[in-house]
């Protein structure tokens, strides 16, 4: 059943358009993944279905409500984790969720929320001293707090580094698995790859695409490289020669096969007929920067 | 708003130089210039009063435009700048109950500081209660309010906390000089005494209603007025993002 519907979505700055007629549904309980380049009006987006900004055309339901006439009702169905959003900077973390359960009529235990975000020790800390990980995981929690039934999450990883991102894509998971629907913005390929169970792609303000990653990459035709090195100088030749195989390429010492099929097991026959070791090998098969190229006919630069 | 009220008060309290130059610094002041024999005998100049007698009225002038114009603006701008009062508009409480959860902590830490400031006049130098109380905290509450509402008028029109603090700096500057902090006001001209007279937060009515009589109600009425126009101004401006 879908808890957000979003139809023919228009937003203009003054004279420039941030977002042109994006339409698209987010169904109970999963994760939606709000995917582009910066600037593309993934934000601007959200900030409409949040209720933050209001359209300049196109209508919006979320869990049937209209985010404009029915802002305050929303507010408590509809978490919000903003991009580049602080706290004071003395203020206890502890204080600050103690203040924002203050704000709901029905709030979630805001201790038992810190301890499932792991920040129960951190309760007397003042926000300042906070590393960025746990901020992320304050803000998480204080989107969480009024028990929504939607979280909107945006650029929640960004800034963080790789082990902290990969807590916090766990965290996303578990919330989704405690039955609350996640909207996720990002511009990290492999963060929507990994996590979201469908995917609006944006661009320039348009609507791309909306589909699973897996549909997303289907897009793109069975496409995939082989790079490795050879240990021993071979004819190059005998490779083209394969069906399966449409291109190599010598980077110095490394070979790379581009071709279709089963591409992998006709290289290494040839391969092991001639008596050559390959090196380093590596498969590469077609990932959602590849479906953007294709769908774009632009590449993905953050 | 009890509870919103409570943190914004623990977060002032936290914040060293805020309680050290609004609540302390007054009191400080007039314990400094009280050090000095010439400044705590009677001078017929100005009609037998001790220079720290004439000098209370700016000391209250000294810590309410601290508040007003120095610690508020730039707390609510970089509330602005950090998202803080955003990720209020997200909730069900709109952010300005916390813009007027910080005027009210201005008015408490106002208050704290004055009565410090009176205990300290009335057991060390032997100044005098306000004679006129219920005078003297209208005039103090208006000026306070009246000191507030131009903080948030300046950071309603501010781009940035930078600049709300360059501007604020200019007012808080001006309110000082017209409030006697630089230049002792028996020693101004005529001409600069009438406008500090009706210039908020009311030196003069805070000065007649310590040491005179009733405070003059036009006085009283300009930093109303002040509050009334400077708040609506600012309410109906002000950006939260």
């Amino acid at each position: 059943m879908a808890i957000i519907e979003v139809v023919d979505l228009v937003k203009r700055y003054d004279r420039k358009v941030a977002v042109d007629g994006v339409s698209f549904t987010v169904d109970e309980g999963e994760i939606f993944g709000i995917l582009g380049p910066n600037g593309a009006g993934k934000t601007t987006t959200v900030e409409c279905v949040e209720g933050l900004r209001s359209p300049d055309g196109g209508t919006i339901r979320v869990d049937g409500l209209d985010p404009q006439r029915d802002r305050v009702k929303l507010r408590t169905r509809l978490g919000v984790q903003l991009q580049q959003s602080e706290l004071p900077d003395r203020i206890r973390v502890g204080e600050a969720l103690d203040l924002y359960a203050s704000f709901y009529r029905d709030s979630a235990d805001w201790r038992e929320l810190l301890a499932r975000l792991d920040l129960a020790d951190r309760v007397r800390t003042e926000y300042r001293k906070l590393s960025g990980g746990q901020k992320q995981r304050v803000s998480i929690a204080l989107a969480l707090i009024g028990k929504p039934k939607v979280a909107v999450l945006d650029e929640l990883t960004t800034g963080l580094d790789p082990q902290a991102r990969r807590d916090t894509w766990s965290l996303v998971e578990q919330i989704r698995d405690s039955g609350v629907t996640v909207v996720l913005v990002t511009h990290f390929m492999e963060e929507a790859e990994r996590l979201c169970d469908r995917i609006a792609l944006i661009d320039a303000g348009r609507l791309v695409a909306v589909d699973s990653p897996a549909g997303l990459v289907s897009r793109v035709d069975g496409e995939q490289r082989v790079r490795f090195r050879p240990a021993t100088p071979f004819d190059v030749a005998l490779l083209e020669e394969l069906p399966e195989v449409s291109k190599v390429e010598e980077h110095g010492p490394q070979l790379v096969v581009t071709g279709t099929g089963n591409l992998l097991h006709a290289v290494t026959s040839m391969l092991a007929r001639n008596h050559v070791v390959a090196a380093d090998l590596r498969i590469e098969q077609a990932g959602l920067d590849d479906a953007f190229i294709r769908l774009t006919g632009r590449t993905f630069t953050e | 708003m009890l509870k919103i009220v409570n943190t914004e008060w623990k977060l002032f309290l936290r914040e060293p130089s805020m309680v050290v130059f609004a609540i302390l610094f007054p009191t400080i002041l007039l314990l400094v210039l009280g050090a000095i024999p010439a400044l705590r005998t009677p001078d017929p100049q100005f009609g037998n009063l001790r220079f720290i007698d004439a000098y209370v009225s700016t000391l209250v002038v000294i810590a309410l435009a601290f508040l007003g114009l120095n610690k508020l603006p730039a707390t609510v701008a970089t509330y602005r700048e950090k998202g803080v009062l955003r990720r209020f508009s997200t909730t069900p409480v709109h952010p300005a109950r916390l813009l007027i959860a910080q005027v009210v902590v201005n008015v408490i830490a106002g208050a704290t500081s004055l009565v410090l400031l009176m205990l300290v006049c009335r057991l060390v130098f032997d100044i005098d209660l306000p004679h006129h109380p219920v005078g003297f905290l209208v005039t103090c509450l208006l000026g306070m309010l009246s000191l507030s509402a131009l903080g948030l008028l300046i950071a309603a029109w501010a781009p940035n906390a930078r600049s709300a603090g360059g501007w604020a700096t200019v007012v808080f500057m001006l309110v000082m000089f017209f409030g006697g902090a630089y230049l002792p006001r028996f020693l101004m001209p005529e001409f600069l005494i009438r406008v500090g007279e009706y210039l908020p937060p009311g030196v003069e009515a805070l000065q007649e209603s310590w040491l005179g009589v009733a405070p003059d109600p036009v006085q009283v009425g300009v930093p109303a007025l002040i509050t009334l126009v400077a708040g609506t101004v600012a309410a109906k401006s002000f950006r939260w993002e």
